[in-house]
């Protein structure tokens, strides 16, 4: 596993724990702390893309920024506590079912890439730098970056 | 970068944390906050600390020994992860900002930790992650009085962030990079702060008001307070929120040197020396600054920020933008 494997795992630990605790905490401050993490984890995964621009914007606008207006806007209106809000309703099951079967979904594709022909030459591209240079150029809009 | 392996990377990343870290804590929290008692002491007419070490220079270490052998107070009902995680959050932003601040330069290239080619953008990125803290240390107290402050300062720092940001943006637009070594490279004939002077003024008042000190210090108005968003905290805890602010305000300072003042260019010296007299000479004004106004209100505050600073930052920068595009080329 390259050390690039290793950090892209990891980030999405962090992301999908702390995306978990955002929607299960019963308390609308943990809820808002918890997306911090979140946000930070999509935006190593951007490094990870080489979309530095990106990464510096949604850490600068959305960890700084929006987590920021939650946070004041649940301690101005709701009176502070963070429990008077009830958090979840009884379609909690069937919302649970249908993010399961999207993230099966999402697995399978992934997955059945691998072993088809025709997706071989993208799965090579994705492993090596032509990949990064095209996501590069598609996040920046240069040309100057693109070999 | 492509062709270093990863273990060295991660190496090289802990190495690096290890010295930001020791250096802001010594050059910045440490020193910071003696400077800070001798200069309040001088302007107040009185001599400030004098019994440890030769002069007081050492009554900050004798300060932090002490403070490290305090108990861990936390307030009965709150809550008590997020209190603790506020700690963390405060100081860590204020040392990221150090990974793109250049200190100097050798024969082999810039004194720089990291030379992030959007350099100035991650530094408002990681300053603008403070904040975050501030507001959790505040709720997580439990305390009314911690509470207002941290509202304060969401209040006070995301409206300050914006003059800043637009300051950023004009002199990257003149540099014609986010990179700060570049920015600090475009300068060696001419100082920004020659071409710029309202962008200095500027950033100067927003840098102020965004490290909550005064005449911007609503955050831990103490007559008000009591000492805002970390009046419950106690021993070290404490002294992590102390070497998150000083170490944010020398980043501003430093940040400030970087943009306006040609970072480490000056004649005769070497570099480092350099921008360590212009980083205090900046220092010195925030202090002298701190020491003479008296506070503002808090709607003076944030009218100032957006009736005043943001429209004059956005002139400011239609006018630069003119020059650079149309009248040099």
């Amino acid at each position: 596993m390259t050390g690039e494997a290793i950090a892209f795992y990891v980030l999405a630990a962090i992301t999908l724990a702390s995306g978990i605790v955002v929607v299960t905490s019963p308390n609308l401050v943990h809820s808002a702390v918890a997306l911090i993490p979140a946000l930070l984890g999509v935006t190593g995964v951007y490094i990870l893309l080489n979309a530095e621009f990106l990464a510096g914007i949604q850490v600068l606008i959305y960890a700084g920024g929006i987590t920021v207006l939650i946070l004041f806007v649940i301690m101005l209106t709701e009176g502070g506590t963070g429990l008077r809000v009830r958090q979840r309703n009884e379609q909690g099951p069937i919302a649970a079912a249908v993010a399961a079967a999207v993230a099966a979904l999402f697995v399978a594709l992934a997955g059945g890439r691998r072993g088809r022909g025709r997706f071989r030459r993208t799965r090579r591209a994705r492993s090596g730098r032509v990949f990064s240079a095209r996501t590069c150029c598609c996040s920046r809009g240069r040309r100057s970056c693109c070999s | 970068m492509g062709v270093t392996p990863w273990y060295l990377e991660a190496l090289r990343a802990v190495v690096g944390t290890i010295i930001i870290f020791s250096g802001v804590a010594v050059v910045a929290a440490m020193l910071g906050v003696l400077l800070e008692r001798k200069i309040s002491g001088w302007i107040q007419s009185r001599i400030g600390p004098t019994h440890v070490g030769p002069r007081g220079l050492l009554q900050t270490v004798a300060d932090t020994i002490k403070l490290l052998q305090k108990e861990y107070i936390v307030p009965q009902n709150a809550d008590a992860v997020i209190f603790a995680s506020a700690v963390v959050i405060v100081p860590l932003a204020a040392l990221l900002d150090y990974v793109v601040v250049p200190v100097g330069t050798t024969r082999w290239g810039p004194l720089i930790f990291r030379d992030l080619n959007i350099g100035v953008l991650y530094f408002a990125a990681t300053s603008s992650l403070i904040v975050v803290g501030i507001l959790m240390a505040g709720w997580g107290s439990n305390n009314k009085y911690a509470l207002l402050g941290g509202l304060r300062s969401a209040a006070q720092m995301v409206s300050y962030e914006i003059p800043i940001g637009l300051v950023l943006i004009t002199i990257s637009l003149l540099a014609g990079s986010l990179s700060t070594v570049t920015i600090v490279n475009m300068q060696t004939h001419l100082w920004f702060i020659v071409s710029q002077p309202v962008s200095f003024l500027i950033f100067l008042t927003a840098a102020t008001a965004e490290v909550n000190r005064a005449p911007f210090d609503l955050v831990e108005a103490e007559s008000e307070l009591v000492a805002g968003y970390f009046s419950e905290y106690t021993g070290m805890r404490f002294a992590l929120f102390q070497l998150g602010e000083y170490g944010e305000m020398f980043a501003m300072a430093a940040l400030a040197v970087t943009l306006f003042l040609g970072g480490w260019h000056g004649p005769g010296l070497p570099s480092v020396v350099w921008f360590l007299i212009k980083l205090y000479a900046l220092i010195f004004v925030f202090m002298w600054v701190r020491w003479t106004y008296p506070r503002f209100r808090i709607d003076q505050l944030l009218g100032f920020s957006w009736k005043v600073l943001i429209p004059v930052a956005l002139l400011n920068l239609v006018v630069t933008a003119y020059f650079v595009t149309v009248v040099h080329r």
